[in-house]
């Protein structure tokens, strides 16, 4: 039977963005009633993964500029150059009013916010607590909304399917996944804070629970998805488990070598090699440049090979035991418990792993997407400041500015609206039944959701990993056609209500097909070469055509159609990207 | 398959079942493997029925807890090849309802924690365009292993106080009261002090400190809850001593 209720906005998602837009509605209007329905506890979310920290101009040799150029040219001039200029101005304010509720920043001797270098930013200007960054930013946002009454929470729920009615979002259809009860929750606003679909690969830092559900119920909902063949590799990801290990490990003065022990990276025009860390140079280069090294270096024949695949070496042992422990503790205590391996004295083998996606849901400065009602902030939404290569530790600041932001647009868009009508109610109850239909009672299918996923995962990682080609991308058009197709025909085990988690992994798999059809087709149709966007076929940048954001949009037939818009340059004109001087 | 290893698993399904019981399968053997690894397997080529919860597999979302051989563990950070030659037992956490399988019902420590007030409180709050609280790293470490918690619950499935006494508000949520206390930019540790009200459970608790020992991020809980039982010792002395409410 079907449970409903209603409030004005409805947050998609409890992690860093979620959480941050909850708390702005909550005090632009404490009237409002706000709902965060998530499929964990927020605690859980992705953001506590987090290690390295996050970017904001505090000191007195840097500026909002030279953190806006960083950005732009680390996007490979692709990100909206307004945006950029707003985000760099608020992310030094939502990172102090964090230390204000709490966060346990790390500290200058003097008791001032500590900051570190970051890969791709010339200044220090990365505030970091520890290396748990994301944790300590994700446990004092949730800690803190615990003291607004306004907020509901709808802990362990999983959205299945935005309502929308009058071309308007009106709710959402969610599963409360520990009773298997279907709920219609009506809302004035919806805003998507689930962050990314890193786990339509196989080998990614990204926790199980990112599968892209906000895009995909974007996507079907008929929002258009922005840049989503963007796919950020992560330099040091540890072999077989994908654990990150963050780039402030370089930061702090890591180097990256190759089988002879030799620090490779200067042989691809990122600078020279100092024994101290230069920032925008070598390891602290950006993470398209050094993922993309790594794959040459392969080539070449230099690489180590590992029992999961050839890997380099991140040698910290110089650093000394001091300066793990106190700056790079986390990083310890992964390698020592995942790989048996002691920083302090022995290298760390590495190699690039799926870390972030660029691209998500098309919004504006606020948040807004194109559909009435419906926002998304954080790395479900592209605004774009990223463009086509994120900078290591701008995510952090990106959640806090613009889950704020969507927080603030989405109250006052619901204040001004009526409560949704009687046509969502038919609505959810089609849904109901869907689900019922689909996946509870239908006999006779034969297809394992694990083996769909599987070969979804190998097959965006054959076709659409650092480099590309058409041909590749091509294959894997076809082959997730081919999975969409047999989807139809899934059979689950589990055809019980309660805690259904097959349920929930069959669901999560038809989102990430949709997406990951939406990244090849944006692929396929980008023929140039732009930061994590690397043609085999199509070897150089093309500013001439595609300085231009991909706008990807679900046809009635289900197959994704790709339009532009053009990038907003303000006044940084597009450049060489140059590092190592 | 090479070497195998036989799990032994709590199955439990409340639409179905009037008692739990338990279910072997056998899973490779593999030195990369955690625990957590081989209920996958399970999971993904056995028995898609087998229901628990996981997330981030790198220890810091706090997803994952079970018993294991009797003891709470985080699965994804326990080697499979550390119980060889096995069975490996696999149970839900201890203390707590389970709704299904290896899913745990811990709705009551999220009210606990909210009655924790994890926040900070002040009298004044600053102004941002006043910068930050300073604090130096002293400061820091005296609050900072209390934030490290990650809400696993494995200390609630060690504790026996909250075994017998499902009012006491249990470590994590006294250890996360107190690293708000210990905070040099709070000034709220007196409406902490409700925590304690609702149960006799911290008089209970002994200098044994099972939670502190279970606890895979190094935090002290048992360490908190004695700081917190000296806390309530002078407070009860004040509000016998100073009924008008001294000091402050």
């Amino acid at each position: 039977m079907l449970d409903f209720s209603s409030h004005d906005v409805l947050l998609v998602g409890g992690g860093g963005a979620g959480l941050r837009a909850a708390i702005a509605i909550a005090e632009t209007d404490p009237k409002l009633r706000v709902a965060v329905v998530s499929k964990v506890y927020p605690m859980r979310s992705h953001t506590v993964s987090a290690e390295g920290g996050a970017a904001g101009v505090i000191r007195r040799d840097d500026s909002l500029d030279e953190h806006a150029y960083d950005t732009i040219s680390g996007g490979d001039w692709l990100c909206d150059q307004d945006d950029v200029e707003a985000f760099v101005k608020e992310a030094p304010e939502e990172l102090l009013r964090l230390e204000h509720w709490g966060c346990p920043w790390s500290r200058e001797a003097d008791g001032h916010i500590a900051v570190r270098p970051f890969g791709g930013m010339k200044k220090m200007r990365t505030w970091f607590a520890a290396d748990k960054t994301g944790f300590h930013m994700l446990h004092t946002l949730f800690q803190t909304s615990l003291k607004y009454n306004a907020i509901t929470r709808y802990d362990e729920f999983f959205v299945t399917k935005l309502l929308v009615d009058d071309d308007r979002v009106q709710g959402v259809v969610a599963l409360e996944l520990m009773s298997g009860k279907i709920q219609a929750i009506s809302a004035k606003a919806v805003i998507l804070c689930t962050g990314g679909c890193g786990r339509v690969f196989r080998f990614t830092t990204n926790a199980s629970i990112k599968s892209g559900d906000g895009m995909a119920l974007a996507y079907r909902a008929g929002a258009p998805l922005k840049d989503m063949e963007f796919v950020q590799y992560h330099p040091t990801g540890l072999p077989f488990t994908g654990i990150l290990i963050t780039e402030a490990a370089r930061s702090e003065g890591g180097y990256l070598v190759n089988k002879d022990g030799y620090r490779y990276l200067q042989d691809y025009n990122l600078g020279t090699a100092q024994p101290k860390p230069v920032l925008r140079s070598m390891e602290l280069g950006p993470r398209d440049r050094l993922s993309q090294a790594f794959v040459k270096e392969y080539e070449r024949g230099r690489t180590i090979d590992g029992p999961y695949g050839p890997v380099v070496h991140l040698d910290l042992r110089h650093l000394g035991e001091k300066v793990i422990c106190t700056k790079l503790p986390f990083v310890r205590e992964l390698c020592l418990k995942y790989e048996n391996i002691d920083p302090v004295n022995e290298m760390v083998p590495v190699r690039p792993v799926v870390h972030y996606m660029m691209g998500g849901v098309h919004t504006d400065i606020n948040g807004a997407t194109p559909l009435k009602g419906l926002y998304a902030a954080g790395e479900v939404a592209c605004v774009s400041i990223n463009g086509a290569n994120r900078l290591g530790s701008n995510s952090l600041p990106e959640l806090l500015v613009f889950g704020a932001r969507a927080g603030r647009a989405a109250a006052m868009f619901a204040a001004e609206q009526i409560l949704p009508g009687r046509q969502v109610r038919a609505q959810a109850l089609d849904e109901e039944a869907r689900l019922e239909e689909h996946f509870l009672q239908e006999e006779g299918g034969r297809e394992r959701v694990s083996t769909i996923r599987e070969e979804m995962q190998k097959t965006m990682e054959e076709s659409a990993g650092i480099y590309r080609s058409g041909e590749s991308l091509r294959r894997g058009a076809d082959k997730l056609h081919e999975l969409q197709e047999r989807f139809r025909c899934i059979s689950l085990d589990d055809r019980s209500r309660t805690c259904n988690t097959e349920l929930l992994s069959a669901l999560e798999v038809s989102y990430m097909l949709d997406v990951a059809e939406s990244m090849i087709q944006c692929a396929l149709q980008r023929t140039e070469s732009r930061g994590a966007h690397q043609r085999t076929d199509y070897p150089a940048r093309n500013d001439e055509n595609f300085l231009v954001h991909s706008l990807v949009s679900r046809t009635q037939d289900g197959a994704p159609r790709v339009k532009y818009l053009p990038v907003s340059i303000t006044r940084w004109p597009p450049g060489e990207r140059i590092y190592g001087t | 398959m090479a070497e195998a290893i036989t799990l032994e698993v709590t199955r439990y399904h409340p639409e179905r079942d009037e008692e739990p019981s338990l279910q072997s399968d056998e899973v490779p053997l593999r030195k990369e493997w955690v625990v957590l690894d081989a209920l996958n397997y399970v999971k993904d080529k056995v028995d898609g029925t087998l229901s628990f919860r996981w997330s981030c597999r790198m220890g810091i979302c706090g997803s994952c807890g079970m018993m294991v051989n009797g003891a709470p563990k985080l699965t994804c950070a326990t080697f499979l090849s550390d119980y060889a030659p096995g069975p490996v037992r696999i149970a839900p956490l201890d203390n707590f309802p389970v709704i299904r399988d290896l899913v745990v019902d811990i709705s009551d420590f999220l009210i606990k924690l909210s009655r924790a007030k994890p926040w900070l409180i002040r009298k004044r709050e600053k102004p941002l365009s006043e910068g930050e609280y300073l604090q130096t790293a002293d400061e820091l470490d005296t609050y900072k292993q209390f934030s490290m918690c990650i809400n696993c619950m494995l200390c609630y499935a060690a504790c026996p106080v909250y075994g017998l006494d499902p009012l006491f508000s249990g470590p994590a949520a006294i250890a996360l009261a107190q690293r708000y206390n210990l905070d040099s930019r709070d000034e709220g540790s007196n409406q902490r002090l409700d925590i304690l009200s609702h149960s006799d459970g911290i008089w209970g608790c002994t200098f044994v400190g099972e939670c502190t020992e279970v606890c895979p991020k190094n935090v002290d809980p048992a360490g908190a809850i004695q700081q917190y039982k000296l806390t309530a010792t002078k407070e009860w002395m004040k509000s016998f001593l100073m009924p008008w409410g001294g000091g402050e």
